[in-house]
């Protein structure tokens, strides 16, 4: 809070800043476990599945409430996965085609509901509008205490359950067998999920919320082979991403999610390129190191 | 009299309402090392899972040390599949064995010194001393395999259950686990190995189950494990029967 005033920055941007880059370390923790369990795509449903939700929240509560709105968005991001649960379930119909037709019906139908809200004319649906693409411009003090307050619960979860979540994600049958309720840890760990992408909607919308989860987990991949140094890392990656494009947008006047997808996008480049071992870069060197050196002999003897 | 080590009663699994353990009865009373043999989609794996509480039971019940499952998990060492775990996960070999230490640890305490230097242990046990720090993703399939192993040994059980430990390991790990296995055997564990190869049944194991859906036979390798028995449990496959049979043979010749 501090340091932002002293670079000049109003009280409320500064709190925005802070606030962005917890949600931002909150998503890219949490996310680590959606991108080790292969819930990537069901993470982007998730957030799609929100839009409806939250305009269904704005109709009933007539204004705009940040509370309401992010029940609602959970609500409808939740059942979204249930409908992608029972299409695979109760059909012949596989994961990916149910997530892609949850994805666009839910997209489809908030479109159409805020399309109803704005012929309304109602006051607040400006703000709404920024659920589309986030925004940090009509956040207010309570929101931004809401918001940070959720993201640092996620956080300190995370970090009290870290052994059960890490032998969960690893191997569930062996830690079912050792007598932990599997089932619950995995559910905790899901409900995790939904509240870091709710708690985004508002800074990085629906259209690219998943990013935010995804990308920072999967940058920090490629840094390291220990699950809690991903986790800090992806933190990391998370939170210079989301104070980036809180920061941008306060100056330039563009939504903030595109800026925070593309931030945390430079991150992901950086460490698939530059990366020790894992990097692109490092792994040619490696190749040509090991081809060079299965040549060698030949060279010596002057066989071929 | 002591309360058998293990008592499954009357148990039958199905999956999408097929039937894959048809009412198995089952006791073992004394410690012993235990091979679980029958073709494949026999319910090997299954009836290890059942009686872990890993799948659902249509009928019947299960106890160990004369108890539920539930109440003796902290008596009880579980190998799962090699095939059954991401090995990309983020891990070391030395984070996969801490993990034989949860159960005792519950909920929220982290592994300490103490439980290192016993992981340290477990893993000399299986010949892998030297290779803690090395991620998961690096070893061959026999390092894997001794992992989950010395995973099960941090566990420090009293009944194990081991599926498929041999499958797909080099000559040097087969020796060692087999060894390993005897080892415990010798501790007065009990333990149940999923097995593949019929050549070696006699020599690794001194008790026999044969399972095809049902339970053919259970009981000491020498009464059980004979030709009448294995072609009740692989039918009409006549190849393998042969090939069993110079087995046998050959076993005989060299005992």
């Amino acid at each position: 809070m501090i340091i932002g005033m002293m670079f000049g920055l109003e009280y409320n941007e500064a709190l925005v800043l802070y606030g962005a880059s917890l949600l931002g370390a909150a998503a890219g923790v949490i996310g680590c476990f959606a991108v080790l369990r292969g819930r990537a795509l069901t993470g982007d449903a998730l957030a799609h599945a929100a839009l409806p939700g939250l305009c269904v929240a704005f109709l009933w509560y007539g204004a705009l409430s940040m509370p309401a709105l992010l029940a609602g968005a959970a609500v409808s991001g939740v059942l979204g996965i249930g409908v992608i649960t029972a299409l695979r379930r109760w059909t012949r119909i596989k994961e990916d085609a149910a997530i892609a037709i949850v994805l666009s019906v839910f997209t489809g139908a908030g479109v159409v509901l805020l399309s109803v809200i704005q012929n309304q004319r109602a006051s607040g649906q400006a703000g709404l509008q920024g659920f589309i693409f986030g925004s940090t411009a009509s956040m207010n003090f309570q929101d931004v205490m809401l918001i940070t307050g959720l993201a640092l619960v996620a956080l300190m979860v995370v970090t009290a359950a870290f052994k059960e979540f890490k032998l969960v994600s690893f191997d569930a049958a062996f830690a079912r067998a050792q007598g932990w309720p599997a089932f619950a840890i995995d559910f905790t760990l899901m409900l995790l999920i939904v509240v870091a992408i709710v708690i985004g909607l508002p800074a990085a919308g629906v259209l690219l919320m998943a990013a935010l989860l995804v990308v920072p987990g999967a940058a920090a991949r490629f840094w390291t082979d220990r699950l809690h140094v991903m986790l800090i890392l992806a933190g990391l990656f998370g939170a210079a991403a989301g104070l980036t494009g809180a920061g941008v947008t306060i100056t330039i006047a563009i939504p903030t999610g595109p800026v925070i997808i593309l931030a945390a996008a430079t991150i992901f480049v950086i460490s698939m390129l530059f990366a020790p071992r894992r990097g692109l870069i490092a792994r040619q060197r490696e190749d040509r190191q090991l081809r060079q050196r299965l040549t060698l002999p030949n060279v010596v003897t002057g066989e071929s | 009299m002591p309360p058998p080590i293990l008592d499954v009663h009357d148990v039958t699994v199905a999956y999408h309402r097929k039937p894959v353990l048809w009412d198995v009865d089952l006791t073992v009373t004394k410690p012993s090392l235990v091979g679980i043999v029958g073709p494949n989609g026999a319910g090997k794996s299954t009836l290890i899972k059942a009686i872990l509480g890993l799948v659902p039971l249509v009928s019947g019940s299960v106890h160990v040390f004369g108890q539920p499952v539930s109440q003796e998990r902290r008596r009880i060492g579980y190998v799962p599949q090699r095939e059954s775990v991401d090995w990309d996960f983020p891990v070391n070999v030395l984070d996969v064995v801490l993990m034989g230490t949860y159960g005792r640890l519950g909920w929220f305490r982290r592994p300490g010194a103490r439980e290192k230097a016993w992981a340290h242990e477990c893993l000399a046990e299986v010949g892998m001393a030297d290779l803690a720090r090395q991620q998961i993703g690096q070893l061959s399939g026999g390092q894997q395999q001794r992992t989950f192993l010395a995973r099960a040994l941090a566990q420090q059980a009293d009944l194990y259950f081991m599926d498929e430990p041999f499958a797909g390991v080099d000559a040097a790990t087969e020796r060692a686990i087999a060894t390993l296995l005897r080892q415990l055997r010798r501790d007065g564990k009990t333990l149940f190995v999923v097995h593949h190869d019929l050549r070696t049944v006699p020599s690794y194991f001194d008790h026999v189950i044969l399972l095809n859906v049902r339970l053919v036979a259970s009981g000491p390798t020498p009464l059980v494990f004979t030709e009448d028995n294995l072609r009740k449990t692989y039918g009409g496959r006549l190849a393998i029967l042969e090939t069993m049979g110079q087995a046998l043979s050959q076993e005989e010749r060299t005992a």
